[in-house]
């Protein structure tokens, strides 16, 4: 049981300050699943995924990554268990060129030594990154930027991608462009949990998803046995 | 006319070492938003560590370099890892204080230690001059200055275009969070910046040690020749850095020149304040 689970998060409470973002969230990601998580503003998605990532600690619980605990690691101990964060506003070095991010995205030691290897094959997956390669990042448009994100996050060679609203401030067909390769990357053997606005899109691409509502998770099932009733109900607590 | 041309020559040569004394101060507000009021004392404690150095071991200034360098990365990356480090991120004003702390404490070591009498870094090269014609001569010292000081803002400028570490420093200024993201240990990375700037405000005491005569509490005075540098150059951009180095000097020459040696520091701020009045955010933008 403990070998098909890639992260278990259990009984998490987040503060910032006095403010509790977080009220007790379990949540299960099966090796080799994309695992949706939506909910409105505000709702603790992003603040969920940060605190997987080692950015923020949570005051409260645990979360294991592979059987190991990985709560109280800081983020470059994370990423290097395997675990990439795309954050949310894509977060690009701007005034780095696009080669300068991808490269820092394998800044870790033991990524660095495979950096010609990810490069090759992000470059095939994302054309268009390696025609600007030498532009700065800030001169992207916002998905090629959002494209850079998700290239430079594998750049660490992790077997899990945290997205954080990964179609956000896009056109749909930018979007469903970007879902394309949410899947090519999810073929080749990556565990993926989404966090995104596009919910009928992000359900879509899911095996299994989660509902949050003002820091709580209201909901949870496989895409298909989640009724629209429940789900808006659970989004909107009305 | 020909009187001009001396004036001007000796401020651009003079303009390398204003840079060089300013480049380890921008660099550290382009990363990590510090304005460093220790930089002037940091270098002091320099020039001092190098009439130390040359008491003992009998070397000349320049060889110092070779022990003062490192001694100064690691002073740099102290201060910034165990004291400056502490009180980043959360607003202006602490980082503000502690480096106020920093020059407060050193200006007074150095006065115990060393006594307030003033100091030079004896070189013959200081008297020597290069004849080019009857107006025109250059001061060898101010030569050494200046080539030294671009040698300095090359090797930086590389540094931080080329290298791994210097690539992960600008990541790093650019989006902190995104750069954890990536495992790079930002604290570290600061304190390493912070090391790096340090050994260019090495040089710049050696080189200033050489050129002026130097006391306890000199250091504030370049702090000051810093921040004119910066504002005009541009906080953050190295070629504004040298621009501004010039620009500075040239200005300050010209018109001890025109108006007398009394007016040298007020037509420096006059330069200064004509660049905030037409282009407050400094000539150049950013690295």
């Amino acid at each position: 049981m403990a070998h098909d689970l890639a992260i278990r998060v259990d009984s998490l409470d987040v503060h910032y300050k006095d403010f509790q973002a977080l009220w007790n969230v379990s949540l299960r990601v099966k090796k080799g699943e994309i695992v949706s998580v939506i909910g409105a503003n505000g709702s603790g998605k992003s603040t969920l995924l940060n605190t997987i990532s080692g950015i923020f600690r949570p005051t409260r619980g645990s979360i294991e990554y592979l059987g190991k605990r990985i709560d109280s690691l800081p983020a470059y101990q994370v990423l290097g268990l395997g675990i990439s964060l795309v954050p949310e506003g894509r977060r690009v070095f701007a005034r780095l060129t696009v080669y300068e991010n991808l490269v820092m995205g394998a800044y870790l030691h033991r990524s660095r030594f495979n950096e010609n290897n990810s490069l090759a094959k992000l470059y095939e997956l994302f054309p268009i990154l390696e025609e600007r390669r030498n532009q700065m990042a800030n001169t992207l448009s916002g998905g090629e930027q959002q494209m850079l994100a998700i290239a430079r996050a594998l750049m660490s060679e992790p077997e899990l991608i945290l997205c954080d609203e990964i179609s956000l401030g896009l056109a749909p067909v930018i979007i469903e462009d970007i879902y394309r390769r949410i899947e090519q990357i999810h073929a080749q053997g990556l565990t993926i949990v989404l966090v995104d606005q596009d919910i009928r899109r992000s359900l879509e691409a899911a095996d299994y998803a989660f509902v949050m509502l003002e820091g709580k998770v209201a909901l949870e099932g496989e895409p298909a046995s989640l009724g629209e009733e429940q789900v808006r109900k659970a989004y909107f607590g009305v | 006319m020909e009187s001009y041309v001396q004036p001007v020559l000796n401020g651009i040569l003079l303009g390398g070492l204003y840079a060089v004394i300013a480049i380890g101060m921008s660099t550290m507000f382009g990363i990590v938003k510090l304005v460093n009021l220790a930089h002037g004392d940091l270098m002091m404690l320099s020039s001092f560590l190098a009439l130390s150095v040359i008491t003992w071991l009998g070397l000349a200034p320049l060889w110092t370099l070779l022990v003062i360098v490192p001694v100064m990365y690691f002073v740099g990356f102290s201060v910034q890892a165990y004291l400056l480090n502490r009180v980043l991120g959360k607003d202006m004003e602490p980082p503000l204080l502690v480096a106020f702390g920093v020059s407060v404490i050193l200006q007074n070591l150095l006065l115990l230690i060393y006594t307030p009498d003033a100091r030079g870094l004896k070189t013959g090269l200081a008297v020597k001059t290069i004849p080019i014609n009857k107006y025109l001569s250059i001061p060898v010292i101010y030569l050494l200055d200046f080539l030294v000081g671009l040698v300095v803002i090359f090797a930086l400028y590389y540094f931080f275009q080329k290298t791994f570490m210097g690539r992960a420093i600008r990541a790093a200024s650019d989006d902190e969070i995104a750069a954890r993201l990536m495992g790079v240990n930002t604290r570290n990375i600061y304190a390493r910046a912070m090391g790096i700037a340090m050994m260019t405000a090495a040089v710049a005491g050696v080189l200033v040690g050489m050129t002026f005569t130097f006391y306890p509490h000199t250091g504030p005075q370049y702090l000051i020749i810093a921040f004119g540098v910066v504002v005009i150059g541009g906080l953050g951009s190295m070629k504004g850095t040298l621009a501004g180095g010039l620009i500075l000097a040239v200005a300050q020459l010209l018109g001890a020149h025109v108006f007398g040696p009394g007016f040298q520091l007020l037509i420096g701020y006059v330069a200064l304040l004509i660049v905030l009045a037409v282009r407050p955010q400094g000539i150049f933008g950013r690295i």
